[in-house]
């Protein structure tokens, strides 16, 4: 599995980076692997309230549907629009393919590096 | 296969409606449908035929073992159907006089007194139209039973996690929050979480029993008690009656409410996914909730419409569905005392038979007496041969057979539930069985054929991940696109 | 030996043997003795043709009116022979749910069918395999329209009254405010509809032809609705649609309907057929069941059930709808009726529907006492004055064979369909003269 060194990683299978001063978030390889092939996402509005730890949308692959859980606490500052119309994205390059950009950020939840997450994928797995 | 729209062809037509014999009545310019209406122009003999095509890729109970498990695909006896197509009840209107309909509100009546002795409720509505509907009618008498205590704070369902999703999602609906609870390693309520679970907040308890693993929780007196001392209301899934008609009835189990799926345990036919009929039955002291209208007697012998004391309303127009209530009574009166019981037990025993059958060749999930079905795990195959329970389920196509339910219970890994009720003879179960041993034999020798079933198929493999993200979902006309 | 069960009772002996059992009873060892029925107490089981000389006894007890003219939610419409022998064959009758989409191409199939010809007669882009009948359609079109913002919704006084005992019920567990708008001369009020319209409300539910027969201008409460951030639910009679403006044309964003008119018998209220379609952005709120279209392994077009980790299934307590099992025959009843009809066959039973009511209407009213009670446009319901107690009239038609309209209080809810004819309309007429 390849998972960035520059990107954090949740125990729930999202990654997030801060970049100009957003925090973006997304769904790991591991987390796309175990989804299957998704076909719809329900995504928050920009200006929305996310919470570290909470949910904040969801996926659905053709049989399942998972929660999204925000990395951090703040609002949101953009939504990708993209990845509705093309959810294949996700599953073919997931690190690319982020869901929503954090502003005003005022907390995280506890944030795992590369090589902890693993250990948190191995476990599962 | 062509679709009706494509076999249309302008001024085709059949001669139904004669013309109109009064003057005829022009509607306001500005009232009247401009869009043209593309309905198929079509003869009468090539629409029959196109329905006798579609028929012949269509999986009845005729057409072979159909042991869906959860789905209690049992023969529909056809005198059911003669029934339901007497004039006397087709061409009724639902809003005649009551003196008029006195036949129609004695079959509400007679069915219901047979189905609360059947179930050992005090009472029964048949309103909903599905199970589901069933569910939130009975969650929403146990939410106005707390309202009339003024019990305000009672706000959550206890389901176990081995629950058939309407539970959960009847809750939602009607207004409850969802406390899961898992199984125990027996696939039975586990006490312990239970008791954990239970407290000042608890509505009610949602279950199935048998459970969705076709296992009959020997604790279930206790589950009740645990839950009534908690000050919260039982809800029996009525989804598995077929395993204990006669037996043992759900308001003996300590069950304040429940609904039926008259479209499983008795009978009626599920038309390829409804009509089917809910009613929902209860004990004396929530009477007085059910939805409107409850059908009475009075002195004299007529029967009326009655309305609840507290009545929630109504949760469908008018009755329910009526002829599929005709059905489900004439199937009662065939079958009787002993033919109700002897239903239940075989399908037990047929369960059993063929679950002893085909032990040493799939992993049963809880290997122990089942009720009328059971769930096998393919987890172990799938490690070994890579073969899932959907190329199982697949192949079993080609054999003739309907698949077993898949994937469910959710709580055990690559699951087949097989459930092959009383209908199904000595003969039947054998050579299905010896059907899914050829099928496990294949999966160790050649898996990857197993993984391209069904061969014999009009189509193999649908691409259901394309159909999810680009919806198709009703015939394009070419001056459409 | 009674019922369905095949297996002798010796076959039965032998695979209880077969397992190691001696008897029934030991399949129930887990049932806890104090909670087992020692006895059912119903009557004993009867041949076929005793059980079908009961039921029919029960038949004979209802009375058959020979004509018909009652509708309020239930209409007495020709169901063409080939319908019912369709919808007749066993393979449609007694299958499941379509999940196994290699042996159910022909369910699937008729039900995508069913979608296109729902979309068609609506005008709206998406149509769902059915629910239970159209007061559940109308709830469940109430729980889609539901934001985190807006949760209210404006509902007209003058819809069917079962329709709206449903919706309060559905409502109430939901917590979901119902305002009643007003009516002017039996069709909405729109001066109390702009006046109730606020940031909170997330729909508007009207009914036309309502409850009264009146076609209600739902061009305009659209605008005024949409004006307003709230979406529009138009509740219709499909017949209806054959010839007056859809919901595509009055800018509805949801359409329900009571589907019984197509091809459905009376019944006695059910089985009947909820319809839904609606704009391609409500798609996945749409409950229930729907069919799509792809392709297999093969590079066949084929159907499929999609969208499915909408539905109860997969979604458990988040799904926004329980629904599972659907009205899936009387859709393909629908479907079939559809077909037959074709379109200058369903415009034909419009036209008839409303040109008798009208002709009826017009004959009535030269009597003293019958006066229409609104002046607004109706299709094949109206509502009339009465020079006599209502009930008296309704009687006396009734021993004649004649369903009169339905008394609402002093006045008459009259119906006509493509079924009377013009013989009948003037023998109830001088029925009535005769009465009075």
């Amino acid at each position: 599995m390849n998972n960035p060194k520059e990107l954090k990683y949740t125990k729930t299978h999202e990654w997030v980076k801060e970049e100009d001063g957003l925090f973006v978030v997304g769904l790991t390889d591991f987390a796309q692997d175990a989804l299957g092939d998704i076909v719809f996402l329900n995504l928050p509005l920009v200006g929305d309230e996310v919470t570290a730890g909470e949910v904040f949308g969801d996926v659905e692959s053709v049989k399942a549907v998972s929660d999204v859980y925000s990395p951090v606490t703040g609002k949101v500052a953009a939504v990708n629009e993209e990845l509705l119309e093309n959810t294949a994205m996700i599953n073919e390059d997931c690190y690319n393919a982020w869901l929503i950009k954090v502003e005003d950020v005022t907390g995280t939840e506890e944030l795992l590096d590369a090589e902890a997450y693993e250990e948190v994928c191995a476990n599962e797995a | 296969m062509k679709l009706l729209f494509e076999l249309s062809k302008e001024n085709r037509k059949m001669n139904l409606i004669p013309p109109c014999d009064v003057p005829e009545y022009s509607f306001d310019e500005t009232l009247l449908r401009k869009e043209e209406l593309r309905l198929p122009q079509i003869s009468e003999v090539d629409l029959s035929r196109h329905y006798t095509r579609l028929a012949k890729q269509a999986h009845g109970v005729n057409d072979g073992f159909y042991p869906l498990g959860s789905c209690t695909m049992k023969y529909n006896p056809r005198i059911d159907e003669e029934a339901a197509a007497l004039e006397g009840f087709t061409a009724i209107h639902p809003l005649q006089p009551q003196s008029t309909l006195q036949g129609a509100l004695q079959v509400i009546y007679e069915a219901r007194e047979l189905l609360c002795e059947i179930t050992g409720m005090d009472d029964m509505t048949f309103q909903p139209a599905a199970g589901a509907h069933g569910e939130y009618t009975g969650l929403l008498l146990i939410r106005k039973y707390h309202q009339s205590r003024n019990d305000t704070k009672r706000v959550n369902i206890i389901v176990p996690d081995s629950a058939h999703g309407t539970n959960p999602a009847s809750a939602t609906m009607a207004g409850f929050k969802v406390i899961n609870v898992s199984s125990n390693e027996n696939g039975g309520v586990d006490l312990e979480a239970l008791r954990n679970a239970v407290g000042e907040d608890t509505a009610g308890l949602m279950l199935t029993n048998p459970n969705t693993l076709g296992l009959f929780d020997p604790n279930i007196l206790e589950i009740t008690r645990i839950v009534h001392e908690a000050g919260g209301l039982c809800y029996y899934d009525g989804a598995n009656m077929n395993a204990i008609m006669g037996t043992v009835r759900p308001g003996d189990m300590g069950f304040d409410c429940m609904h039926l799926n008259l479209h499983k345990t008795f009978g009626t036919p599920h038309g390829g996914g409804g009509p089917g009929s809910g009613p929902v039955g209860c004990k004396e002291f929530l009477k007085k909730f059910l939805p409107k209208y409850t059908v009475s007697k009075n002195m004299d012998g007529n029967y009326y419409l009655d309305v609840a004391e507290n009545s929630m309303g109504k949760v469908r127009s008018f009755y329910g569905n009526f002829l599929v209530v005709v059905k489900a009574l004439t199937y009662i009166k065939s079958l009787g005392k002993e033919g109700i019981k002897e239903a239940s037990c075989n399908a037990v025993l047929n369960a059993n038979y063929l679950m002893n059958k085909l032990k040493g060749y799939y992993d049963v999930a809880y290997d122990q007496i089942c009720m009328h079905e059971f769930v096998l795990s393919l987890d172990k195959m799938k490690h070994e041969t890579g073969v899932s329970a959907m190329d199982v389920a697949k192949q079993s196509l080609d054999f003739g057979i309907h698949p077993p339910t898949m994937y469910f219970p959710l709580i055990v890994h690559e699951a087949l539930m097989l459930e092959p009720t009383e209908t199904e003879s000595k003969e039947t179960l054998d050579e299905a069985a010896e059907i899914f041993i050829e099928i496990a034999r294949m999966a160790h020798e050649d898996p990857e054929y197993l993984h391209e079933a069904p061969h014999n198929c009009l189509i193999r493999r649908p691409d259901e991940v394309e159909a999810a993200r680009k919806p198709i979902l009703r015939y394009e006309f070419e001056n459409d696109q | 030996m009674s019922g369905y069960v095949v297996n002798t009772k010796q076959e039965q002996q032998e695979m209880l043997e077969s397992i190691g059992l001696k008897s029934m009873d030991d399949l129930y060892a887990a049932v806890p003795e104090e909670a087992k029925l020692k006895e059912l107490n119903i009557p004993e089981g009867k041949s076929e043709l005793e059980v079908i000389r009961e039921m029919k006894a029960l038949a004979d007890k209802n009375v058959v009116y020979k004509h018909i003219f009652r509708g309020a939610g239930a209409y007495n419409h020709y169901i063409p022979a080939i319908v019912k022998s369709v919808t007749s064959k066993e393979e449609f009758l007694t299958s499941y749910t379509p999940y196994q989409a290699e042996i159910s191409q022909g369910i699937l199939q008729s039900i995508f069918e069913y979608q296109t010809q729902m979309c068609e007669l609506t005008g709206l882009d998406v149509s769902n395999a059915s629910v239970y009948d159209g007061a559940v359609a109308a709830a469940e079109a109430i729980m889609m329209v539901q934001e985190r913002k807006r949760s209210d919704v404006l509902v007209s006084d003058c819809i069917n009254i079962g329709t709206m005992g449903v919706i309060k019920t559905y409502c109430e567990s939901r917590n979901i405010n119902i305002i009643s708008v007003k009516s002017k001369d039996f069709a909405m009020d729109l001066d109390d509809l702009k006046e109730k319209l606020n940031e909170n409300v997330a729909g508007v539910l009207v009914q036309s032809p309502n409850f009264y027969g009146v076609i209600e201008d739902v061009e305009e409460i659209s605008k005024i609705s949409h004006d307003a951030g709230a979406k529009v639910i138009f509740s219709t009679n499909p017949i209806a649609l054959a010839l007056l403006k859809n919901a595509k044309e009055v800018d509805a964003d949801i359409c329900v309907a009571e589907g019984q008119s197509l091809g459905l018998p009376l019944s006695f209220g059910g089985p009947y057929l909820g319809i839904m379609t609606c704009k391609k952005e409500l798609m996945r709120k749409l409950p229930g069941r729907i069919v799509g279209q792809t392709k297999d392994a093969k590079g066949n077009r084929c159907f499929v059930l999609t969208l499915q980790a909408r539905e109860q299934h997969i979604r458990r307590e988040k799904a926004s709808s329980n629904i599972c099992s659907n009205e899936a025959l009387c859709a393909m009843t629908a479907s079939v009726y559809c077909a037959a009809m074709g379109p200058d066959g369903i415009r034909q039973v419009a036209k008839n529907s409303a040109s008798n009511a009208h002709y009826l209407a017009a004959e009535l009213s030269k009597i003293k006492g019958f006066e229409l009670i609104s002046n607004k446009p109706f299709f094949n319901e109206f509502y009339m004055s009465c020079p006599r107690e209502c009930r008296q009239i309704v009687q006396q038609l009734a021993e004649k064979g004649y369903l009169a309209g339905l008394p609402i209080s002093n006045n008459i809810l009259w119906c006509c369909t493509e079924m009377n004819s013009k013989a009948e309309i003037d023998e109830m007429i001088s029925i009535i003269k005769e009465a009075l």
